[in-house]
């Protein structure tokens, strides 16, 4: 892909070197097909000229564009009942690093949807990547030795299922043998302690990319390691 | 959260899923899709199990769905 010089990734994600891959039920991550793809709409035609236009007219086009962005902010931290200055100041950071995003992935839009859908997603990224890291601002990230804390096991009582407290106790013997240490260490980071991917990504100088994948290929060693199991239920 | 939801929280979707990379950059055109009453999976196949596994690739569907479902067509 060529890269923009002003062209930075979204918070928490990384443009480079990405390829259109899938985790397959066998563990292998495969080609993506191509799908058919709509027209596109007659308001999506007009962004785009506007935006390609002369200066005075693409000028008025990204002031409307940023303005569509800032809403979109905005939207994005309302839902997460962020108030006041701070939730100005994340929606005008948002909705500016959106923009240079946007403005540099021009030409890869393709009218899959409307434009305006597609450009509302960058600032949706970014304000909750930074509201996210906001609110872990300060925060250690719980050592894993506490992960279990929140499931110990008070009695077959307690759970749903006799069952299920027999998975869980599976599922914590299997962490600590048939995980790698590092997925060991993410999986129970996002998945016990919940800890945000982007808060893991930025503290670990990583990509929420990179980590998901991580965190998929445990849940399938963990899933093999629970095959005399009956998983029907979360399946 | 009942055991179902920790249960599922830990094992993840069971299936073939998109990537964190290929969600944000086909989210638009799912959303699209479900709110035109099209299939969503059939456009994003793998989309549906990977917003079930992933948190924060959830939050950005359901925030953006929202926010289109909210606008004039």
């Amino acid at each position: 892909m060529d890269v923009a010089p002003c062209e930075r990734p979204p918070a928490g994600r990384s443009y480079r070197g990405k390829k259109h891959l899938r985790h397959d039920a066998n563990h292998q991550m495969t080609a993506l097909a191509t799908y058919p793809r709509p027209s596109m709409t007659d308001d999506s035609e007009a962004w785009l000229r506007r935006l390609r236009g002369p200066a005075a007219e693409r000028d008025a086009a990204v002031a409307d564009l940023h303005a569509l962005l800032l809403r979109a902010a905005h939207h994005e931290l309302s839902r997460r009942q962020i108030a006041g200055p701070d939730r100005d100041d994340l929606a005008v950071q948002a909705a500016g690093d959106a923009l240079v995003a946007v403005l540099a992935k021009l030409d890869t839009f393709r009218g899959a949807s409307r434009f305006t859908t597609w450009a509302y997603k960058f600032a949706l990224l970014e304000a909750g990547v930074k509201a996210r890291r906001r609110a872990w601002q300060g925060r250690e990230i719980p050592l894993a030795d506490d992960a279990w804390g929140a499931f110990a096991d008070p009695g077959p009582s307690a759970h749903d299922s006799a069952t299920t407290g027999e998975l869980l106790r599976a599922i914590r013997t299997a962490v600590e043998t048939e995980l790698t240490d590092h997925q060991r260490e993410v999986f129970v980071a996002l998945a016990l302690q919940e800890v945000p991917i982007d808060v893991l990504a930025e503290r670990r100088s990583t990509t929420r990319g990179a980590l998901y994948k991580t965190l998929h290929d445990a849940r399938r060693r963990l899933r093999a390691a629970l095959a005399d199991h009956d998983l029907g239920a979360i399946s | 959260m009942n055991d179902r939801d920790m249960l599922a929280r830990m094992l993840g979707p069971d299936g073939p899923e998109v990537t964190c990379e290929e969600c944000f950059e086909r989210l638009d055109e799912y959303v699209d899709a479900e709110l035109a009453g099209r299939d969503p999976e059939g456009a994003v196949p793998g989309m549906a199990a990977h917003l079930a596994g992933c948190p924060a690739c959830r939050e950005e569907h359901e925030s953006l769905r929202e926010l289109v479902s909210d606008e004039p067509s």
